[in-house]
């Protein structure tokens, strides 16, 4: 009974006992907190690492390499790996370049295009969850959709494309109605003019050089459509002498060049001609030489990285930052790729931006581009005409859960020796070997850390209690005089340790779990109070701090702390028992 | 030389050397502690320093005794050594014909917390506890948790009435920081009797107080050798004191100088 009592009392009116079990509170708390969010942090970046690429990659090397025979490599490994395999892929991977407009200039970017079959990629990684549109997780990615995007992504897809480019359209239609208006009232000018001038050589003179002619002529030439009204007027005056009066010469000079316009000679305000028919001829070809309407079509799609013609911008008042989209699913861009070949080309290609890539992972989101598979082939003219087939850079594997990667990788590598195969084949951690290799470095660091960290408030608690040992000396000598054996002088001490480890893991749990949940707001006010952003997307992979709590590490840390609050109140309970009754109250 | 042998040598001895040098005292009441040949010695690394040698003495049931000596004459450790708090070097202590000295850790645990009261010259309260719960402390000891709660009444019941005789009724929830000398000296004397022991040991138990406050000490002890005829044995170093003592041992230097009573049987 009086180990309970005294180590509730002196539970309860130490101040060290406080101190202690802050100090096991504050490690259990940021065991919780770091593990967390280091598992957090591990988890999903080896996730998203693993997820864009594949369990396993069969590439040819370097960056026009290309796999020519790729329906008897892929009946070869499904052979080889049997029913480990469960999905490939094959993939065209070019560096490219990326053709917007802002404000009307343009904007280059280069990107990593890969040229993908949309559902067999997607059987193999993660591709579909990325997109922001919900109806491309269920395929088709390559189609401009009328609905289904990512709210926070408003006025995407094809009713914003429908409104731009009819836009567009009625702009450039009031453009031409204004210019062609511009043209009759200069005309109207020129006619009043002509008419002025021509009655003189009507009324006084026969037609010798063709002056009267000349208006009428090249006003039908130039305004089909418009000139009609005003037309009428000069129509009627020059009737008779027109066909005869003309020399041919002159005639045939006009009709083949337009551009030239009426005789210089004629005209008091030369200026209206010439520039009339050149914004004619400009606004005039393009509809001439394209049947396709933006209105009702899409070009070939391209899913595009969310962070490619996106910038972030931060509110110099509020701080906040906010994401100005350039591009968004529904524009036209135009992507520039290297021709397959010895001698690499530029082409250049017309693309309709169906969605955008969002895996949350910097590097990918800023850099990738996805387009069908076979209109990459096409265009970058990736035939091999030995086999007859179209190349690709890579196939790609997706092994069933639980396969060995490293297994099957040698015995790909067995299969298709260097030698005679000049593929790469590689794992996804392979791939990622130096990213991987240093996280794995840091968690080990941290986890040395962390140890110090412990064994530091394990020796804390040691010295707090071998201090309340020597300060109860006197009451452990009273205690055992009145016939307290030391095995319950001990206890009285392990009993402290232990509730001070269990209060302290208690509270220090409760603790780290508030602080993990709410980890976000707590960057979000750290941010706030110290005016930077704490963790900024843009450099981190994630845009939020990722975190991961499993029960099990929670129990695990909160008895780890209450075993070494036991632990180190051991040595000084033992000293405790030892202490001679007389020794412990001889000096007062 | 084994100390069996030694010490049932030296209980003849002293057996001997008692009828001689003592006058004879109560026959009716029989011996409740009898020490033989006790001797204790504390070491430093340098030399060895005696305390005890060859102690001889007899305390009889319902005695109030008083073993008076000089600083340094070994009486409290005389009664560190009758209380089994420690162990002699040589000579046997027997308790109602048993002998305590030799026996384990957990025995003489027992025995103290059923068999004595202890008093000391410097209380010895618990701090963390209040005045009752420091009366209640043998009890704690003695008692499970759940036995404990069990009889939890009564005993507090018993604890009430023994502070009552100790005139401490109104200071049941104080701490003994609160309290004067002579009250935490008779929070002390309440604790002790609380386990209804048959050996009161007092240890200098006025060397702290004023004399006001140590004369009511020494009242409560003397009542409760007549009234109770409970067997104290008190060390102190005031002759004045050793007066109110049924009977008196005079240490010096380690040895029994004289054993006499005023009271005859």
């Amino acid at each position: 009974m009086f180990k309970l009592i005294l180590a509730w009392r002196y539970l309860r009116t130490r101040f060290i006992a406080i101190a202690s079990i802050v100090s096991v509170t504050l490690g259990v708390a940021t065991l919780i907190v770091v593990n967390s969010v280091m598992s957090g942090f591990t988890d999903e970046m080896t996730k998203k690492l693993h997820g864009i690429l594949s369990d396993v990659d069969i590439s040819a090397p370097g960056m026009g390499g290309e796999i020519s025979n790729v329906e008897e490599t892929v009946k070869q490994v499904e052979e080889l790996l049997g029913d480990d395999l469960v999905a490939a892929t094959t993939v065209v991977r070019v560096h490219a370049m990326v053709t917007y407009h802002v404000n009307g200039q343009p904007r280059h970017q280069p990107i990593l295009l890969f040229g993908i079959d949309d559902h067999s990629f997607s059987s193999v990684s993660d591709f579909r969850p990325y997109l922001t549109n919900s109806i491309h997780q269920q395929g088709n990615v390559f189609r401009l959709e009328e609905s289904g995007y990512d709210p926070e992504l408003p006025n995407c897809g094809w009713p914003y494309r429908r409104e731009k480019f009819r836009y567009e359209k009625e702009v450039r239609a009031e453009i031409e109605r204004m210019l062609a208006r511009q043209i009759e009232d200069q005309r109207v000018a020129s006619r009043v003019e002509d008419a002025h001038l021509m009655p003189l050589p009507m009324t006084g003179q026969p037609v010798a050089d063709g002056q009267g002619t000349d208006g009428p002529e090249t006003e039908e030439a130039a305004s089909p459509g418009g000139g009609f009204r005003m037309a009428a007027l000069p129509d009627q005056l020059p009737q008779l002498p027109k066909p005869d009066s003309v020399p041919e010469s002159v005639v045939s000079q006009k009709l083949s060049d337009p551009s030239i316009g009426p005789l210089p000679s004629l005209v008091k305000d030369d200026s209206w001609n010439p520039p009339a028919f050149d914004s004619e001829a400009q606004y005039r070809e393009p509809e001439h030489l394209e049947e396709f309407d933006p209105i009702t079509k899409s070009r070939v799609g391209i899913v595009l990285g969310i962070g490619i013609g996106k910038l972030r911008a931060h509110d110099p008042e509020t701080g906040e930052a906010n994401d100005v989209f350039f591009l968004r699913p529904g524009d036209d861009i135009e992507i520039t790729v290297p021709s397959s070949g010895s001698q690499p080309r530029p082409i250049l290609a017309n693309c309709t931006v169906t969605d955008f890539y969002s895996s949350k992972m910097h590097e990918y989101d800023s850099g990738f581009a996805f387009m069908p598979l076979s209109e990459l082939q096409e265009m970058r003219g990736m035939f091999d005409p030995m086999t007859g087939g179209y190349t690709v850079s890579s196939i790609q594997l997706k092994l069933r859960p639980g396969a060995d990667l490293i297994a099957t990788r040698d015995k790909l590598r067995e299969a298709f020796p260097v030698a005679y195969f000049p593929l790469v084949i590689q794992t996804w951690r392979d791939q990622q070997a130096p990213l991987l290799s240093a996280v794995e470095l840091e968690i080990t660091i941290l986890n040395v850390l962390l140890f110090l960290i412990i064994a530091v408030a394990g020796f804390g608690i040691l010295a707090t209690f071998y201090m309340i040992v020597v300060e109860k000396t006197k009451d452990i000598g009273i205690l055992k005089s009145l016939g307290a054996p030391g095995s319950g002088v001990m206890s009285i001490f392990l009993a402290y340790g232990l509730s001070l480890g269990m209060v302290g893991a208690g509270v220090g749990s409760l603790l780290g779990v508030a602080f993990v949940w709410n980890i976000n707001e707590i960057a979000d006010l750290v941010a706030y109070l110290t005016g930077r952003e704490v963790f900024d997307p843009s450099i981190y992979y994630f845009t939020e701090i990722p975190t991961q709590m499993s029960p099990a590490m929670i129990v695990g840390v909160g008895i780890g702390a209450m075993l070494i609050a036991v632990l180190s109140s051991v040595l000084p309970a033992i000293r405790a028992a030892r202490l001679h009754p007389v020794d412990a109250l001889r000096y007062e | 030389m084994s100390s069996k042998n030694s010490g049932l040598l030296s209980r003849e001895s002293a057996t001997m050397n008692r009828n001689d040098s003592r006058p004879v005292i109560g026959q009716a009441s029989p011996v409740i502690l009898r020490g033989t040949g006790i001797c204790k010695s504390y070491r430093t690394e340098a030399e060895t320093l005696p305390v005890l040698c060859g102690v001889d003495l007899a305390v009889h049931e319902g005695e109030f005794s008083a073993i008076i000596g000089q600083s340094g004459s070994g009486k409290s450790t005389l009664l560190h050594l009758l209380g089994t708090l420690d162990k002699p070097d040589s000579g046997e202590i027997h308790f109602r014909g048993k002998r305590i000295d030799n026996l384990n850790h957990r025995d003489r645990d027992r025995f103290r917390n059923h068999e004595i009261g202890l008093i000391f010259q410097f209380y010895h309260l618990l701090p963390e506890l209040t005045v009752l719960e420091n009366v209640l402390v043998p009890y704690m000891i003695r008692l499970g948790v759940i036995s404990y709660f069990r009889q939890r009444k009564a005993l507090h019941e018993r604890a009430r009435h023994l502070l009552e005789m100790v005139g401490l009724s109104h200071r049941l929830r104080h701490r003994p920081s609160q309290l004067s000398g002579g009250e935490r000296q008779r929070t002390a004397i309440a604790r002790s009797l609380i386990a209804n022991p048959s050996l009161l040991l007092a240890d200098e138990p006025t060397g702290n107080l004023d004399s006001k406050s140590g004369g009511e000490v020494l009242d409560i002890l003397a009542q409760l050798g007549e009234n109770e005829k409970l067997t104290i044995v008190m060390v102190t170093h005031d002759d004045a004191i050793a007066q109110q003592a049924d009977s008196t041992i005079r240490l010096v230097e380690g040895v029994v100088e004289s054993q006499q009573s005023r009271r005859i049987a």
